[in-house]
């Protein structure tokens, strides 16, 4: 979100002129998308599109950016300027697995605490890191719409609810 | 989790109960797509008069009557008009929705059909969180058997109407769940809201003539139809029709999802003996928040011995509002300084930035409860938070920054010797 956002995001960028290259299915499966919409409103598929980007390349990076823009038709800065609002798009690199734990009223009262401390303890990092090996990020992130299942989390897309210590750490062991 | 209608047979529910209540073959066994072949049969202004009576007001969270809604959509206007369904559920607490995607998609597809058909619409958009991205798969399997079924796409059902409806995903952004920053969203542009007027029905997506409805008001049509629109509206009271979801989440031994007619009575009933009571059977009721995170905070003793009921116009008496129905129960371990600084921490990072007021004064907010949660309260803070949210509420240029303010002036109010825990006994000064 904007207010989130610090304004040195593109500070952080490193700009390039490289650009991405993907398989005739992604590119079908991109194509897929943009044909929901009108003609003229092939931007419409700018979100769905940079989810593509991020699942092939891991993150949001300037050459998948420079594809898409190349791709929808329009600027570079347009691409950019939509990637950096919404707070499930990577500007960086995350790990493999990226654990995005909710930390909103309902989870934090009903435990998120004590998961996100025993989480963080047992990779040894922070929220907002990754390990070193580049398998795990921890993230703290606002209300999941999973209620009355907390406390939860999200690893890649997939929901996990109502977790305790041991679930958990099944759940690590299996990723492991 | 519990799933369950109280007080009334399941409607929103029906098929969220049964199994493989997602398929085409069990949505048609349980009556499904019925209503569409009724509508066809009716004239667009008969449809949106069925819908004004049912007295269905929009559940999404403002409430706003949905038959008006429909009705200011310039039906005779050249341009394509789209109907958008706000499958953007995002209001912490509320999660009723995504049973209604993941267990009923048939129904959102015939609400949307329906609507498109009153309101001559040839295009539907669901517009997904993005963490819903999940559900998206059951949706697109759904249209797919919509479409195979002649249910979707051109002439269906041989009615000469054609109509198109499509899944979209957002990426993290409860700003666009606003309706206005959903459309912009969905045109590929960051979730900024939009100046109000033009409103959607005039000027929405693509500036065409646009109705954005939430995944339980779309749902809610097809019964509409089914049984009459006053029929429907009787299921609850004359100003709230129907049934509507609640998701119950926090200090209770069962949450859930509820499906309670409007009018229930009463709230302490229903989380007390509905809800399985508190959590722990040694720690009493301290605090609900009754229509999701953006409504006032209620203390014990305005719902204990209250009889509140569970519609609109009750829980505005109680001292709140619905809101989008998502109740969040919190026992005496509960502090409420450091409860709404976790929704203020929400709204901060959640303000798309766009006015200045909701931008800084979240941010403003947030730095204060940091101080405070810090040791570094003071007693003036209670007055400072309340002056910053003064000039939030009603100045920021959508909803947002009020949803940010109501919850702080609520829990001054209503819980000040949290506060004076905080502000006094840690600073020694007087709480005025």
């Amino acid at each position: 979100m904007a207010a989130a956002t610090p304004t040195s995001y593109t500070d952080q960028i490193e700009y390039t002129n490289e650009m991405a290259e993907f398989s005739p299915e992604v590119v079908e499966e991109m194509r897929s998308h943009v044909a929901k919409y009108p003609p003229e409103r092939s931007r419409s598929a700018l979100i769905p599109l940079l989810f593509v980007i991020q699942r092939e390349r891991g993150w949001i990076d300037n050459p998948g950016v420079n594809y898409l823009a190349k791709f929808l038709n329009i600027e570079v800065t347009d691409v950019w300027e939509t990637a950096t609002f919404y707070s499930m798009f990577n500007l960086k690199p995350v790990g493999r697995h990226h654990i995005q734990i909710c930390k909103t009223l309902s989870c934090k009262i009903m435990g998120e605490p004590e998961i996100t401390g025993h989480i963080c303890s047992k990779l040894g990092i922070k929220p907002g890191e990754t390990t070193a090996d580049g398998k795990y990020t921890v993230s703290l992130v606002e209300c999941l719409g999973s209620c009355g299942t907390a406390p939860m989390m999200q690893i890649g897309f997939d929901f996990h609810e109502d977790l305790t210590i041991e679930k958990v750490d099944g759940m690590l062991d299996e990723l492991a | 989790m519990e799933i369950k209608a109280i007080g009334c047979e399941p409607l929103q529910l029906k098929r969220v109960l049964i199994e493989n209540g997602h398929t085409l073959e069990v949505y048609r066994e349980t009556g499904g797509y019925k209503s569409l072949e009724t509508a066809f049969g009716m004239s667009a202004d008969a449809i949106i008069q069925e819908v004004k009576d049912s007295a269905l007001r929009g559940r999404g969270g403002a409430g706003f009557p949905t038959g008006m809604k429909w009705s200011f959509v310039p039906r005779d206007s050249p341009k394509e008009k789209y109907i958008v369904c706000n499958a953007d559920e995002s209001e912490p607490g509320s999660f009723k929705d995504r049973y209604l995607l993941e267990g009923d998609p048939h129904a959102l597809i015939e609400g949307m059909l329906i609507a498109g058909f009153a309101l001559g619409a040839a295009t539907g958009y669901i517009y997904y969180r993005g963490e819903y991205n999940y559900l998206i798969d059951i949706m697109d399997e759904a249209l797919r058997e919509a479409r195979e079924a002649g249910l979707l796409g051109e002439n269906i059902l041989g009615s000469g109407f054609s109509m198109e409806i499509h899944t979209h995903t957002g990426a993290g952004a409860y700003i666009c769940g606003e309706e206005t920053a959903l459309l912009s969203s969905l045109e590929g542009f960051r979730g900024h809201p939009r100046m109000k007027p033009p409103f959607p029905a005039v000027e929405g997506l693509y500036a065409s003539p646009t109705v954005v409805n939430n995944v339980e008001t779309l749902t809610s049509v097809p019964q509409i139809i089914e049984m009459g629109g006053i029929t429907w509206r009787d299921l609850g009271t004359e100003k709230s029709g129907g049934t509507k979801l609640w998701s119950i989440s926090g200090h209770v031994k069962k949450p859930g999802v509820y499906e309670l007619p409007m009018g229930y009575a009463d709230m302490e009933k229903f989380i007390m003996e509905d809800c399985g009571g508190m959590l722990r059977d040694d720690k009493k009721l301290k605090a609900v928040i009754p229509g999701g995170s953006s409504v006032y905070i209620m203390n014990a003793g305005q719902i204990v011995g209250k009889g509140v009921t569970l519609d609109y116009e009750g829980l505005v008496e109680a001292g709140s509002m619905l809101g989008t129905g998502g109740m969040i129960v919190m026992d005496e371990t509960v502090d409420i300084m450091e409860s709404t600084k976790n929704l203020t921490e929400f709204y901060k990072h959640e303000s798309c930035g766009w006015c200045t007021p909701c931008r800084e004064g979240t941010d403003w907010l947030v730095k204060i409860f940091d101080r405070i949660s810090a040791g570094g309260g003071r007693p003036e803070d209670a007055q400072l938070l309340l002056d910053i949210c003064d000039n939030i509420e009603g100045k920021s240029f959508c909803p947002l920054g009020d949803a940010a303010a109501w919850p702080i002036q609520s829990a001054v109010k209503r819980f000040p010797e949290d506060f004076r825990h905080w502000l006094i006994t840690k600073t020694n000064g007087d709480l005025n």
